[in-house]
């Protein structure tokens, strides 16, 4: 099969994941994602304890995607551990994980470690409070406390989600591999950004700013990708923006071993996972590319 | 775009004590009943299902039970007062065959009337059952009777119509009268148990599902349903009768804004 890549000992069937944030946060939801043709799930991210997230409205359009502060929702680790349990299987599992100090981290990573295929350390959503998701990942020390506190715990492979909010997304990345990290994912949802009504003045989303997602992020995601490509020797997994298999080659040949699909589901639903593999097989036969594993980072021989 | 709309209340209909329909100005495309729209009032924003559909005054109507925080604020709202509405969201009814039963109970009865309202324009024959505690809450009656359906009211302490349950009503006009197929809005209890019923008398029927709801454009996954994993926002709100089959957690329990389950039973 041509489509199939592996990262972190993770074999996946094709270089597609559902990404964190979108469904997800069910066993259903991700059995459905794997039916769809996803070569890997991510759950929404969870915390120690139940969070309701914010009010709506949680989600706006705008032009070229949407943004959104849903704030991290989620029933706790102890409600995701049984849906974790109901899940299929018949693709690698990655757990999304949030916290606001390396404690909740471990304690997380301790409790579902074993039954997943890797994890994923949100340290990037750009809507957090109280010390959770963006504040972490800006801060190169604080990334690397979290990423050696979680690695001192488990052996499951560990992805770091990075945020593009930073001066230098490189500096991050960095920082997490020389604590230990396998892989990095990048990037989070951009901004945050706004959107106002103009009839009232009120800006839509309840907690007035939330991160921007869609097509509008991808060339700041490739780019990113691209850079940290020069930088680290882990392999990267690319989110942002990706609707179509052209989108998924420009990932890949900026460095990314395989990629993240959210906001496209809006768009085209969870046919898209089957869409862009189809696409993107054709593309391979077409250039006369063999696996995908030859086409990560190419752009980088120019 | 999905953003709300500003739209200034053009009407308040008092229903019932606790139940009241906003009519706002609204140039009516796709909307048809069972579709559902996210109301905003600058505070919190909630799925609401589409009560009145009026294509050439292009007006819709959405009927708001007080249950809680929200629906509350809107009960205080005045006619000229502003909300944000976006939509219309989901699938709605599917409007065919000649004769049909239409079961409802409180504010189920939303969706119904603007169904019935539909079908008799289509010449479609309706039979409507419209359940409730007591007479003061029948919703609706005048548009039934002036959309020229058969009503058939009924209440549990028997002050209005029949007494007792709208199933056991539905259970007796299936035995007595054939229909082509059965739609159904109320809590899902009794949908719940009007499932039985259909599959005793092998009968198409739809239901219109409620779920807790955040995005309403299928992205967040709040109101993904087991075990098949649907977005009652986007598949949904209304399944026939074989897709319930695959919502395992029908009637039985549903999540709330965190996610944690809660039972129904």
């Amino acid at each position: 099969m041509v489509l199939e890549t592996e990262i972190c000992r993770l074999k996946m069937r094709n270089p597609t994941m559902l990404a964190a944030g979108v469904l997800g946060n069910t066993a259903a939801s991700l059995n459905w994602a794997s039916r769809s043709g996803a070569g890997a799930v991510v759950t929404k991210s969870f915390s120690v304890e139940p969070n309701k997230g914010y009010p709506n409205p949680t989600t706006v359009e705008v032009t070229g995607g949407f943004i959104n502060a849903v704030g991290l929702s989620n029933p706790g680790v102890e409600a995701f551990t049984l849906e974790l349990e109901k899940l299929e299987r018949s693709v690698p599992v990655v757990a999304s994980i949030y916290g606001a100090n390396p404690e909740e981290f471990r304690k997380l990573a301790t409790k579902i470690g074993g039954v997943v295929d890797m994890i994923e350390l949100n340290v990037s959503c750009p809507h957090a409070v109280g010390g959770c998701g963006a504040s972490i990942g800006q801060d190169p020390d604080l990334t690397a406390e979290v990423v050696k506190t979680v690695k001192n715990v488990i052996k499951t492979p560990i992805s770091v989600k990075l945020t593009p909010n930073v001066t230098d997304i490189v500096e991050i990345a960095v920082a997490s591999q020389k604590a230990g990290c396998d892989a990095l994912t990048l990037i989070n949802s951009l901004g945050p950004g706004m959107r106002i009504d103009i009839e009232t003045a009120h800006t839509i989303l309840h907690n007035k700013f939330g991160g921007l997602s869609g097509p509008a992020i991808k060339p700041i995601a490739l780019r990113c990708v691209y850079d940290v490509y020069e930088a680290v020797d882990v392999p990267l997994i690319g989110v942002g923006g990706i609707k179509d298999y052209s989108d998924l080659v420009e990932f890949l040949f900026a460095g990314a071993s395989c990629v993240q699909i959210g906001t496209a589901i809006y768009y085209d639903g969870l046919k898209v996972f089957r869409d862009i593999c189809t696409g993107l097989e054709r593309f391979m036969i077409k250039k006369g590319y063999q696996s995908v594993k030859e086409m990560v980072g190419k752009t980088h021989k120019y | 775009m999905h953003v709300p709309n500003i739209v200034e209340i053009k009407e308040i209909i008092q229903d019932t004590e606790t139940v009241k329909t906003f009519i706002f100005e609204w140039k009516v495309k796709d909307e048809m009943p069972g579709h559902f729209m996210m109301m905003w009032n600058f505070q919190d924003e909630k799925p609401m299902s589409i009560s009145l559909i009026d294509p050439i005054k292009d007006e819709i109507g959405i009927s708001i039970k007080k249950v809680g925080e929200f629906t509350e604020a809107i009960h205080l709202m005045d006619i000229g007062d502003e909300l944000g509405l976006r939509g219309p969201y989901g699938r709605g009814f599917k409007i065919t065959g000649s004769r049909i039963l239409a079961v409802g109970g409180g504010i189920g009865m939303a969706p119904l009337v603007a169904f019935a309202e539909e079908a008799s324009k289509r010449g479609i024959k309706l039979d409507v059952i419209s359940a409730a505690t007591t007479q003061d809450e029948l919703l609706f009656l005048n548009r039934f009777k002036k959309s020229g359906v058969n009503l058939m009211p009924c209440t549990d302490d028997g002050s209005y119509g029949f007494c007792g349950f709208g199933t056991e009503l539905a259970e007796q006009a299936l035995e007595n009268d054939s229909y082509d197929m059965l739609v159904c809005c109320g809590p899902e209890v009794m949908m719940k148990k009007l499932v039985e019923i259909v599959d005793k008398f092998k009968i198409p029927a739809q239901f219109s599902l409620e779920r807790y709801m955040k995005c309403a454009v299928g992205l967040c996954g709040q109101c993904c349903v087991d075990d098949v994993g649907w977005r009652i926002c986007v598949e949904g709100p209304v399944f026939w009768r074989d897709d319930l089959r695959l919502i395992t957690e029908f009637g039985r329990y549903k999540r709330d804004a965190a996610g944690v389950k809660h039972s129904l039973i």
